[in-house]
């Protein structure tokens, strides 16, 4: 009795309201706003003014900035000028090694591009558009910190020194690839640069992150981590799994969603992305959650940095989402063309990485155009350099690599019998 | 008839089903708009509407779940999992809900769902695009697992899965999307065409589960192959100049060991293929068949042609990948025992 009446009184409250009515259900099967050959429209993107988002102390609590997850972290404007509370203190010599490592990293993806599609490579993921996050979220975290990426930050090892020598021999699977040619290009791996084994399954790499924070933290060591993960990929369980432990332990790791607008032919909506911003899930977590201009080289080193502070003094994780665009093809086996309008990415609104640094740079008067044409020149060069060099070594279609010998070692510490006998039958 | 290749054979199939009964639907990752990754679902959201054929979130558990109270509903969904090496997320979904509902509801619910994913090597994919698991899933009751070998049983196979009332994995090698493939790596790439099993009906048909093929009769060896290795082992025979009647199983679950066992029994030797790693796979189970039923007909060991146990190599995959000549030497030797 109480309770239909408590029903009837609630239906009644509802309708009131709205005046919603029982219908024939239908589902909604959400659209993106252009497809190929139609006008494009980014009106549902919703941006702020750079500098108008507030910086709330490190030591906030969560709680207490839930309008971040909704607003966007932004300290370039558009002469190049960095402004409002989100301005980093980073030198001038800091932001020309960022510049050079986002042009190493837009050059190497260049080259082995083309290499994969002159046959020389099976495979390749350009990070196109994308290089400030990588980049500069390098530069803002300490080198011993641990890093969980994706297939598309190539730009870490970058900025952190890997030799782009090794990392085009795994392209190629020759005898300079490190992992032996077991694995496909792009999943790289290096335990000394505190690069994590990239894995090809999506996500699973969210929840070991913050397994390693929980380790360092019980430890008592004093490094973070960090993981990236596609908004796509905010689909899978792992990032559940992820932001539960992350809260519950409060791990020290940055947590970072790489919103670049395509998840191959999905569009962000169909991860959930037109409901509510990504940063926003995770405020039901009770994690402060920060949604950053991730073309915008300053904004993501400051936010990382806040992040990065607070994960240092016991406060726990943060979830970032990245706002960006994936300029090129998810990778070679794609063409964009067939699902999105071509000009989508040169009219982005938040424009290009590389050129947002330069033009901030020659506002600071500490750069000029030809200063950055030299430098591409430069850079261009040697990588050029570095390839010629890599294809001595060989090529996938010239097959030459480590002897498949190897192929029976690593599956577990010790070969078994089964894998020496194979070994054998293999002819090795 | 029209001569299709096994991709459009498995588009044809769904288009059918699609059109004879409005509770088929078509979701997974990129299957929509796109048409799939690999092409299976191009046109359907067109032709259908996209009531019938639409994208989901990356979420192979989550495409797998709604699949099941779809088919709790009434539905009959066939979903997509990108690839098999990506279908672990929704291992919880089919190994203790797709497989269980039946049972655990003395048959009050059931799961009337096909879930399509390509599978296999033999396009550089690493190991993650190039896993064979069909091995994970024969294990578990309840699960029906079809592995078609060319166009027409594709479709044939893939409607008698959808119209099946269980749960149906449905597994596609893809490296014969395109064409019939007999593992020589450097071997100009043949097209389906002039396949006879391209000649594909444009309409309804059914290839039955639990139905073996003979594809070649023989009297030296018998070869128990699947999808691709069914080509394979066809060179090898051709390669070897042996005399193997080679069978392909089209269906691991439901099984037809009638057909197995009256070869076996006829020729007295067997040489089982898959690429699948060899320790728990298949193979294993077939084995110990044809031991149990042929054990008095048997003139020497059973062989198995298998992957190697590693995962699949990147660079080595034609090392890796049981070729012609690996099943052609386990032919002689099982001969000559
Ligand atoms: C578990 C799993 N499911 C599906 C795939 C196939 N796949 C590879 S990348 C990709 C899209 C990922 O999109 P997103 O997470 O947005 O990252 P982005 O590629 O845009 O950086 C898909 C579906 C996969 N690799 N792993």
């Amino acid at each position: 009795m109480l309770d239909s009446r408590h029903r009837a009184n609630h239906a009644d409250h509802a309708l009131a309201a709205q005046d919603v009515r029982a219908a024939v259900l239908e589902l909604r099967i959400p659209e993106p706003a252009a497809r190929a050959g139609q006008p494009v429209d980014f009106s549902k993107l919703k941006l702020s003014a750079p500098g108008a988002v507030r910086r709330p102390a490190v030591a906030a609590v969560a709680d207490s900035m839930h309008d971040l997850a909704y607003g966007l972290i932004r300290v370039l404007d558009d002469n190049g000028a960095a402004i409002g509370p989100w301005v980093p203190e980073l030198p001038s010599a800091a932001l020309a090694a960022g510049l050079r490592s986002m042009l190493r990293t837009r050059a190497f993806d260049d080259r082995m591009y083309r290499a994969q599609r002159q046959g020389k490579a099976s495979f390749y993921v350009k990070c196109t558009g994308e290089e400030a996050i990588a980049v500069s979220q390098a530069l803002a975290l300490e080198n011993t910190d641990m890093l969980f990426p994706s297939y598309r930050q190539q730009g870490l090892l970058i900025a952190r020194g890997y030799p782009i020598l090794k990392m085009m021999g795994q392209v190629y699977s020759n005898t300079l690839d490190p992992l032996k040619g077991r694995q496909m290009p792009v999943m790289y791996s290096s335990r000394e640069h505190g690069f994590f084994s990239v894995s090809g399954n999506l996500g699973t790499q969210f929840i070991q992150a913050v397994g390693w924070a929980m380790a360092s933290a019980l430890s008592g060591d004093s490094r973070i981590a960090a993981s990236w993960i596609g908004e796509g990929t905010t689909a899978e369980g792992d990032f559940h799994y992820a932001l539960t432990f992350a809260s519950v332990y409060r791990a020290p790791v940055i947590l970072n969603v790489v919103n670049n607008q395509w998840a191959i032919s999905s569009f962000q909506g169909i991860a959930g992305g037109e409901a509510a911003p990504f940063a926003a899930r995770g405020i039901g977590y009770g994690l402060p959650a920060l949604r950053v201009d991730g073309n915008d080289f300053l904004a993501v080193y400051a936010v990382t940095r806040w992040a990065a502070a607070r994960a240092r003094a016991n406060l726990g994780a943060t979830l970032i989402e990245h706002v960006t665009y994936r300029s090129e093809g998810h990778s070679t086996s794609d063409d964009p063309s067939r699902y999105r309008a071509a000009d989508e990415a040169s009219k982005w609104p938040l424009g290009d990485p590389i050129e947002r640094l330069k033009r901030h740079l020659i506002a600071r008067g500490e750069w000029s155009e030809a200063r950055h044409e030299a430098l591409q020149n430069e850079v261009k060069q040697e990588i050029r350099a570095l390839q010629r060099e890599a294809e001595a070594s060989g090529t996938l279609e010239a097959n030459t690599t480590h002897s498949p010998k190897t192929m029976f070692e690593d599956v577990y510490k010790d070969m078994d019998w089964r894998l020496q006998r194979q070994r054998q039958e293999a002819g090795f | 008839m029209t001569t299709m290749s096994m991709i459009q054979a498995v588009n044809s199939a769904m288009a059918v089903m699609l059109s004879r009964d409005p509770k088929v639907v078509v979701f997974g990752e990129d299957v929509g708009y796109f048409g799939g990754v690999f092409r299976a679902t191009e046109g359907l959201q067109k032709t259908f509407g996209k009531n019938r054929c639409f994208d989901t979130p990356i979420s192979e558990g989550g495409i797998v779940g709604a699949a099941i109270g779809m088919g709790a509903y009434g539905m009959r969904p066939v979903v997509e999992i990108q690839f098999a090496d990506y279908i672990y997320p929704a291992f919880d979904q089919l190994a203790s809900e797709a497989a269980r509902i039946r049972y655990r509801s003395a048959g009050e619910f059931t799961v009337p769902i096909t879930v399509r994913s390509p599978y296999g090597g033999g396009i550089f994919g690493g190991q993650t695009h190039s896993q064979s698991p069909e091995g994970l899933f024969t294990h578990v009751v309840g699960l029906k697992v079809v592995i078609p070998s060319t166009p027409y049983d594709a479709k044939g196979l893939l409607i008698s899965s959808i119209e099946d009332d269980d749960p149906v994995i449905f597994l596609e090698p893809k490296r014969l999307y395109s064409g019939p493939f007999e593992g020589h790596s450097d071997g100009a790439v043949k097209s389906w065409s002039t396949h006879p099993a391209s000649e594909v009906p444009e309409g309804h048909y059914r290839v039955p589960l639990g139905q073996a093929a003979v594809v070649r009769e023989g009297a030296e060896v018998t070869v128990l192959a699947y999808g691709t290795m069914v080509h394979v082992a066809l060179a090898a025979t051709r390669d070897s100049g042996m005399d193997a009647e080679v069978i392909d199983l089209r269906s691991l679950i439901p099984l037809d060991v009638d057909t197995i066992v009256k070869s076996v029994s006829k020729t007295g030797r067997c040489v089982i293929v898959h690429e699948a790693t060899r320790t728990s796979g298949f193979g294993a189970e077939l084995a110990a068949i044809v031991q149990k039923h042929c054990f008095f007909d048997l003139e020497a060991p059973i062989e198995r042609v298998t992957g190697w146990d590693t995962p699949y190599p990147h660079a080595f995959e034609w090392q890796y990948f049981p070729g012609p000549a690996r099943v052609a030497e386990a032919m002689r030797q099982v001969a000559a025992g």
